[in-house]
């Protein structure tokens, strides 16, 4: 609401900064939780929003208990510090024992390190001479620079040292990163006060922790005993301090999720009360919004219940103010709905009052995917995993998941589960259930008839593959056929001859299957390989492409101008519900007309071939794409035959009729507005106060809005010459939809191929599948070839889930929400709204 | 059924997806839902009606017949009808 004042003069910058540091203590404290290995577990209950009072008093605690826990915890650090100090300390008397309470004979140190021969104290006979005094350097280091001080070292001191050095038997931590390693000690003896700076010196840039080592056994043992009663002392302490630190990391566990709830409200809260702008008295808060009109009693009485709660002596009311804005759009969704719903506004949001595809698109979109993606098995298996998403649906750890992908399947489960549950249908329709038709009928096609017919018989003269001789004499002869079969690898089966064709499969695709074979054989689809055993039949399919592509292509045609005229027709709601009765005539009519003297008149003739012409005119079938074709040029072709009688004088009406209707589409609307502003000019003398706009809202004044000023109340209204501007862009406009729509009527329908193609791509997938990864595993009959199938079975499961139900259920879900957002919804959709976003404390967006 | 021709498929189907797609909105409960469950059974029924009607008047009058190997012949020959 005001815009004009800088984020940082609203009313209510301090709490808000008041809020983000007490998020930022929470995160301290959420940080010191996870180093000590707890989790924060969820806000069970819903918190309200603090008072200031609440608001202060969690602030002061929450501090407190910072403040703390990062005492404890350093007091913890050192004293773990301090604790490994003296057991190292410990530790380098103990094994330094044993290389000073040795006597005489130094020569064999436990780890020959040291090097022997060649320094002259190693004489045992010259130690005995040696007058000086022996010192002692001890000390730990780290394991990787013990070589390296090993021999600087001895370059140094030219010998006059001897060096031990040793594992510590336990490892421990290392201070500055944490990881716990076998330090090595040493214990380095030495002759003069030199000497033993500079080695002093070198341990020191080795950073080596050296410590005093006392010179006479019995200091040692004294030491020793000290240091044990010290490291017992310190264990003591150091655990009440855990204990201590526990207790404090408890607190915070059961504070922090209710502070970080409601300190997470207030802030959002104060955001939006920051948006608001003041009265003039300074005295109360006006704020601007929108509402959706069913709601407004249930708003007033919010209003009322927090004016009374509060105990303020004024009442908050609400009131309704005419605005020139364009409001947002609200559609009202359930979990069910919401899916497709945002599959619809992921293109765009719904204008203000615009129809809504999304109701239509519950059904229709898992239909387009399952026409190319139809399959039993895989649809039953789609339909089974959705299934089980949405009956957990209220399971915590479903909806809480992390994984992004995993969301966003779970959001779209009555989405997957709808397109499975169609692609079992048309599974069924096409005859395929992984990749393997089902006999639910008896086939319609008689093997047997057409083996008895006579052309199959020995003697015929007929060529190898064509068999188009009327039925003759009916000898049956089947040892003649068998002969006649041996010497033809393959024949057609022919459907002129009576017997062999009885008649269309009642559901679906006719499979003329193998009854008891491994798997089910179609006659039309089938795998090409031949197996060892004579018993099992595997057919060959030559021809199987043939009759699905012709059914498959026709069909997604048919079925994309049924989809398309559906959308021309939604346009009808449109212009009805905003009042523009002048479109129906001047656009929804030549739409249609267009669609339908074209494409409907297509479809007539795929229709009228189907059941027009049986397979006594096979030879002489007319083609139905080059008549279209001819249509369009006016021409004809003599060896074409025409399907009717009249067909031509038809044709030529229907595409006069066509291109008759695109002027109309072209010109209709602009001239009506034209003159009706003309009209309306003529009537009216003075200036018009508001002129027509084309804009959705009709009637609308300029707002008297707070937020408005003088300036924009007026540009507002509309100028007189700028009416004429107006009128050219309204014809530019109207050119544009004319040639998107009648050029779009033809290549949207061929875009409506992709059904057929992406349909045809998975069943050549599914059964490519089958036949070299499964039928690997039906080698053999034995125990053997059981266990073989196990693993071959787990490749096939694998390779169809991830290539055949992940991969196609993409593509064919990517293809199917392409056709509804171009080619369906630019019929009629314009989606240029945006979303209403109502203020919410929504308790699943905590993280 | 295949061998009874057309007429007994078209009319068990026309009339169950016209149960579906006509009689079937009038029961359903009133509630907020309702338009859009009614929504759903008229274009379920019309979608699923017009495919199974294409799937079946394609096959009506075939043009050609399956081509088949000369082993699955004899196969079929002496084991179906």
């Amino acid at each position: 609401l005001n815009p004009n004042v800088s984020a940082f003069q609203r009313r209510f910058v301090g709490e808000v900064r008041r809020c983000e540091e007490m998020e930022k203590t929470f995160a301290f404290l959420r940080q010191e939780l996870r180093v000590a290995g707890r989790a924060l577990g969820p806000c069970q209950d819903n918190p309200r929003a603090p008072v200031a009072r609440e608001a202060l008093r969690v602030q002061e605690q929450s501090e407190q208990l910072a403040q703390e826990l990062r005492e404890v915890s350093r007091n913890h650090a050192s004293l773990r510090g301090r604790l490994r100090e003296l057991r190292q300390y410990l530790h380098v008397l103990r094994e330094g024992q044993r290389f000073t309470s040795l006597p005489a004979p130094l020569g064999s140190p436990p780890r020959p390190r040291a090097l022997s021969d060649r320094e002259p104290i190693f004489d045992p006979s010259l130690h005995q001479h040696l007058d000086r005094k022996i010192n002692f350097v001890a000390g730990v280091i780290h394991p990787w620079r013990v070589s390296a001080f090993e021999r600087l070292l001895w370059r140094a001191c030219r010998g006059y040292l001897v060096a031990n050095f040793v594992e510590m038997p336990e490892p421990m931590e290392d201070p500055a990163t944490g990881e716990s390693i076998t330090w090595v000690i040493f214990l380095i003896s030495y002759w003069g006060e030199q000497i033993g700076q500079k080695i002093r010196k070198i341990s020191d840039c080795f950073h080596c922790h050296v410590y005093p080592y006392p010179e006479s056994e019995a200091s040692r043992a004294d030491t020793m005993n000290r240091l044990h009663n010290q490291i017992q002392d310190l264990s003591v302490v150091l655990e009440e301090t855990e204990q201590y630190l526990a207790q404090v990391l408890d607190k915070v566990m059961l504070a922090l999720p209710t502070w970080q709830v409601q300190v997470h409200k207030m802030k959002a809260i104060y955001l939006i009360l920051n948006q608001c702008s003041f009265d003039v008295t300074e005295k109360c808060l006006i704020a601007e919004v929108w509402c959706p009109v069913r709601d407004l009693t249930q708003v007033q009485d919010a209003l009322r219940q927090g004016s009374y709660k509060s105990g303020s002596s004024v009442e908050c009311f609400v009131q309704r103010i005419p605005t020139s804005e364009s409001p947002p759009t609200l559609i009202r969704t359930n979990k069910f709905t919401a899916g497709f719903q945002s599959i619809v506004d992921a293109y765009g949001v719904a204008s203000y009052q615009e129809v809504n595809p999304a109701p239509y698109a519950i059904i229709t979109f898992p239909f387009i995917f399952a026409i190319m993606f139809g399959d039993v098995g895989h649809g039953l298996v789609m339909f089974l995993f959705a299934l089980w998403m949405v009956l957990y649906e209220n399971s915590p750890s479903l909806q809480q998941g992390s994984n992004e992908i995993w969301q966003t399947f779970f959001e779209g489960r009555y989405l997957i589960l709808l397109m499975g549950a169609f692609s079992i249908y048309t599974g069924f329709i096409y005859n395929e259930c992984f990749s393997k038709a089902t006999v639910i009928f008896p086939s319609a096609w008689s093997v047997a008839t057409m083996a008895n017919h006579s052309s199959w018989r020995w003697d015929s003269k007929l060529p190898v593959t064509s068999a188009r001789v009327p039925a003759c004499t009916d000898s049956p002869c089947s040892a003649h056929s068998s002969d006649y079969l041996a010497t033809h690898p393959s024949l057609t089966l022919d459907p002129n001859v009576t017997g062999v064709f009885q008649g269309p499969y009642p559901f679906g695709i006719d499979p003329v299957s193998v009854p008891w074979d491994m798997g089910w054989d179609p006659q039309w689809s089938g795998p090409e390989s031949h197996l060892p055993f004579c018993r099992q039949i595997w057919s060959l399919a030559t021809n199987h492409l043939n009759f699905l592509n012709s059914f498959k292509m026709k069909m997604s045609v048919v079925l994309g101008i049924v989809h398309m005229g559906f959308g021309v027709l939604l346009g009808v709601f449109n212009h009805v519900h905003f009042q523009q009765q002048h479109r129906l005539v001047l656009e929804f009519l030549p739409e249609m007309v267009f669609l339908l003297a074209l494409f409907g008149y297509l479809v007539f003739l795929i229709f009228y071939k189907w059941i027009k012409f049986t397979p006594a005119d096979s030879r002489v079938a007319p083609s139905i794409l080059i008549h279209f074709i001819d249509m369009f040029l006016f021409t004809s072709n003599p060896d074409n035959l025409p399907l009717y009688q009249g067909q031509v004088p038809v044709q030529m009406v229907l595409v006069v009729l066509a291109l008759a209707s695109v002027p109309v589409l072209l010109l209709g609307t602009p001239l009506y507005l034209y003159c009706r502003r003309w009209a309306m000019k003529l009537h009216h003398a003075g200036p018009v106060a508001v002129a027509e706009q084309e804009a959705l809202l009709d009637g609308q004044e300029a707002g008297n809005s707070v937020n408005t000023s003088k300036e924009d109340l007026e540009s507002g209204g509309h100028s007189p010459d700028a009416e004429h501007m107006d009128f050219s862009e309204i014809f530019m406009h109207q050119a544009i939809h004319t040639i998107e729509y009648c050029l779009g009527c033809v290549s949207n329908t061929a875009s409506y191929l992709r059904l057929w193609a992406l349909s045809l791509a998975h069943a050549q997938l599914s059964e490519v599948l089958w036949s070299m990864v499964m039928r690997n595993g039906f080698v053999r009959l034995s125990y053997v070839g059981g266990v073989v199938l196990v693993p071959v079975f787990a490749a096939f499961a694998v390779l169809t889930v991830a290539i055949l139900l992940v991969m196609e259920g993409l593509s064919a879900f990517l293809h199917a929400l392409r056709l509804h957002w171009v080619e369906f919804q630019n019929k009629f959709y314009v989606g240029g709204g945006y979303k209403l976003c109502p203020f919410a404390f929504a308790p699943d967006s905590w993280e | 059924m295949a061998y009874g021709g057309l007429t007994v498929p078209i009319i068990v189907m026309s009339v169950f997806w016209g149960m579906v797609g006509g009689v079937l909105p009038w029961l359903v409960p009133k509630g907020p839902n309702r338009g859009v469950i009614n929504t759903m059974l008229v274009t379920c029924a019309v979608c699923c009606y017009l495919f199974w009607l294409i799937a079946i008047l394609a096959q009506l009058n075939p043009l050609f017949g399956p081509q088949l190997s000369n082993e699955t012949i004899w196969y079929l020959k002496s084991h179906w009808p």
